[in-house]
């Protein structure tokens, strides 16, 4: 086994969230397109998880079975283990990344093959597969639509859901005009920005690839431990085709994927497709037992990974983040997230899931800043259908944070803060200082950067300009008599 | 020491404070959410067809009779002739005509130049417009209902459960099992859905219904 600190979750060492952020804050596009793709996701999965009047018994059950699941993991796992194992599959266990990468490259190696395509896994971007295989000589194609974009930018995804939701239409229609000869089959002479023309030109990119694939690198959205079905949740159709055409299939799930029993499975597919494309239901769900003589692949494997997982779930309180089925919803609510975008939290989980995944997943040390990421305002665990308490979360891993010293620019400046706000005195000493002070430094209404220490906080928001005089100065004069 | 044993290592050291001697049981689950959504006498079948109707699916109510004058119809709108027909589908269904029927075995290549598909189902579900394939007799390989870009599912309204929950205990997971909710669609552009990407871009669904006597296209 190698040293479980020597994981990957792709692509940290990036500038941290506020030195990230800076720079999607400028991008007025970006936020153009982020604004109306999470505004549009918004009602919808409002309209129609409004459609249920027991949505809240949904979700109730659902965080319960993920509690219950998470609590006595080893024992599902096992279970899941037999059942696949006895339908005809074949079970590996991955304890980090390069131990995962490593399974899948010796797996389609051992096939003769040096191409594989692959249907969405968060999984596989979370191990850094695509990367390590090339350096194998084996390419990985993506056939989800907005992966295709992702890959063909040689980009991140920004979205859980929708990773391309930080690029526009003529953005899209440039990126497969000049790319898409490079991967295959070229876009076709005059292709226009309509979305349905784009998606017929994905549609004919990778249509022979299809045909021909003979290995498919799959995720999973649920793994049911007393049958060992395997289920992926998808819209394109390129899952369906992935999974059922190849010869080979090799599925990267994560520890926590893992529920119970098949009647759980009525909780997880009503929460799942409302909250994440606030659809009824998505329009393909695959499911797949071990093998199938005479329909789909002739081999099976499933590769259990942890990467960090059982760390997370070490900590009763940050554990609950296991509990995610990757619907997108907390995204699609938080305003730091529509501002920024995805890619400022510097991993493949981003927005208010990602600033409590990625830091327990690889270590506060090594994600401090992504804690910070949130105004705490609650819209996510509202949003959330397994009930994950984010903000509890976040608050928790905060305290991480400061107490191992890698706080940012908060650290100083929220102990300064305390000092004053436990003093009436000091404060009311300072909120007079402020408004002489903060006055004087105010354009237009804001102030911009402020000076000295709270620099750093500054540097990610607009301070407001203090009052001419504080309320208790305010209250003394004009209402004290009346008590 | 395997991974294996590693991994299950890390996780009884990380549930410590799981005392040892609770079940999995002992971790309530309320089960208090609906096992249906539609009101009593509510009609099942009329919901199913609004709600895969509105996923730009075309939808048709026929009885027993109209069926193969159903099919008929869709065919001849679609302008689909070569169709893939799968083992154990009922031959006295099909229409008489000109059409081309290609039965089992066929290879993904054969699939590929057909116009569509011709299938049963084994479940539908009103609430969320959905229709459900376990492989099962007179529905085919998965690759079937995959390949060719027209796909006509008729289904009966008997197989049609309220909701989720009722579907999910109809149906055998030790089989392969492909949930159909209106045609392939993306929303990756701008989250402007687009009917069509690698699956069938045209969905029709034929409704039996022993109380419904005349064919009716919607």
């Amino acid at each position: 086994m190698s040293d479980h600190r020597d994981r990957g979750v792709v692509w940290l060492g990036a500038p941290s969230f506020p030195d990230a952020a800076r720079g999607a804050l400028k991008d007025t596009q970006l936020r153009a397109n982020l604004r109306r793709a999470t505004a549009t996701i918004r009602d919808k999965r409002l309209a129609v998880a409004s459609e249920l009047d027991d949505w809240e018994q949904l979700r109730d059950a659902g965080a319960a079975i993920k509690r219950r699941t998470s609590r006595h993991l080893d024992r599902y796992l096992v279970q899941l283990e037999a059942s696949v194992t006895a339908a005809g599959g074949i079970v590996h266990w991955a304890a980090d990344a390069a131990e995962a990468n490593r399974i899948v490259t010796e797996l389609v190696l051992a096939t003769g093959e040096r191409e594989v395509v692959k249907v969405k896994s968060m999984a596989t971007q979370e191990i850094g597969l695509n990367e390590h295989l090339a350096e194998a000589g084996i390419t990985a194609y993506e056939t989800d639509l907005a992966e295709l974009i992702v890959q063909l930018g040689d980009d991140r995804p920004s979205h859980i859901l929708v990773p391309a939701i930080h690029r526009n239409r003529t953005e899209i229609r440039d990126l497969f005009a000049a790319e898409m000869r490079h991967w295959g089959r070229p876009a076709p002479e005059g292709l226009t920005d309509e979305p349905a023309d784009l998606a017929e030109a994905a549609r004919r990119h990778l249509r022979s690839r299809f045909l021909t694939a003979k290995v498919t690198v799959s995720g999973a959205n649920f793994a049911v431990a007393d049958t060992g079905t395997v289920v992926v949740v998808e819209s394109e159709g390129n899952g369906r085709m992935c999974l059922t055409l190849p010869e080979t299939l090799i599925t990267v799930m994560g520890l926590e994927k893992v529920v119970p029993t098949w009647s759980d499975l009525e909780v997880f597919l009503q929460l799942l497709p409302r909250s994440s494309t606030g659809e009824r239901m998505n329009p393909y769900t695959s499911t797949w037992t071990g093998t199938t003589d005479g329909d789909g692949p002739r081999t099976f494997h499933l590769v259990l990974l942890d990467n960090g997982r059982t760390d997370t779930l070490a900590d009763p309180v940050g554990r609950q983040a296991l509990a995610c089925i990757r619907c997108s919803a907390c995204l699609n609510v938080c305003p730091v997230f529509e501002r920024t975008g995805g890619h400022a939290y510097g991993s493949v989980y981003p927005g208010p899931i990602g600033a409590v995944l990625t830091p327990q997943l690889v270590g506060v040390e090594n994600a401090a800043s992504l804690p910070f990421a949130s105004t705490l305002c609650g819209a996510c665990y509202d949003a959330c259908p397994v009930k994950i308490d984010i903000p509890e979360v976040l608050v928790h891993l905060r305290a991480e944070v400061v107490e191992s010293g890698t706080g940012g620019a908060e650290a100083p400046a929220m102990r300064a803060a305390a000092a004053v706000l436990d003093s009436p005195r000091l404060l009311g000493a300072a909120q007079k200082a402020a408004a002489l002070g903060g006055r004087a430094l105010a354009r237009h209404g804001r102030i911009g950067r402020l000076p000295g220490p709270l620099r750093g906080w500054s540097d990610t928001r607009d301070t407001p300009v203090p009052p001419a005089e504080s309320f208790r100065t305010w209250w003394r004069k004009n209402r004290e008599g009346e008590r | 020491m395997s991974s294996r044993e590693t991994v299950l290592g890390r996780i009884r050291a990380a549930l410590a404070d799981v005392p040892a001697d609770e079940d999995p049981d002992d971790v309530p689950v309320p089960r208090a959410y609906r096992r249906r959504h539609t009101e009593p006498g509510e009609d099942v079948v009329a919901l199913f067809a609004e709600r895969v109707a509105d996923y730009r699916a075309t939808v048709t109510r026929t009885d027993r009779a109209g069926l193969p004058a159903a099919i008929a119809a869709a065919l001849t709108a679609r302008a689909a002739v070569r169709l893939a027909l799968p083992d154990g589908f009922p031959v006295e269904l099909l229409p008489p005509g000109d059409w081309q029927w290609h039965p089992e075995p066929l290879d993904v290549p054969e699939l590929d130049a057909l116009d569509g598909a011709v299938t049963l189902a084994a479940a539908g579900i009103a609430v969320t417009g959905t229709v459900v394939l376990d492989t099962g007799p007179g529905q085919g390989r998965r690759a079937l209902t995959l390949v060719p870009d027209y796909h006509l599912c008729v289904i009966r309204a008997g197989q049609i459960a309220d909701d989720v929950p009722e579907a999910l205990a109809r149906l055998d997971p030790t089989l392969p099992l492909t949930f159909v909710s209106g045609p392939s669609a993306t929303s990756d552009i701008e989250l402007d859905r687009v009917e069509g990407v690698h699956g069938p871009r045209t969905l029709h669904v034929i409704i039996v219904d022993p109380t419904r006597p005349d064919p009716e296209p919607s």
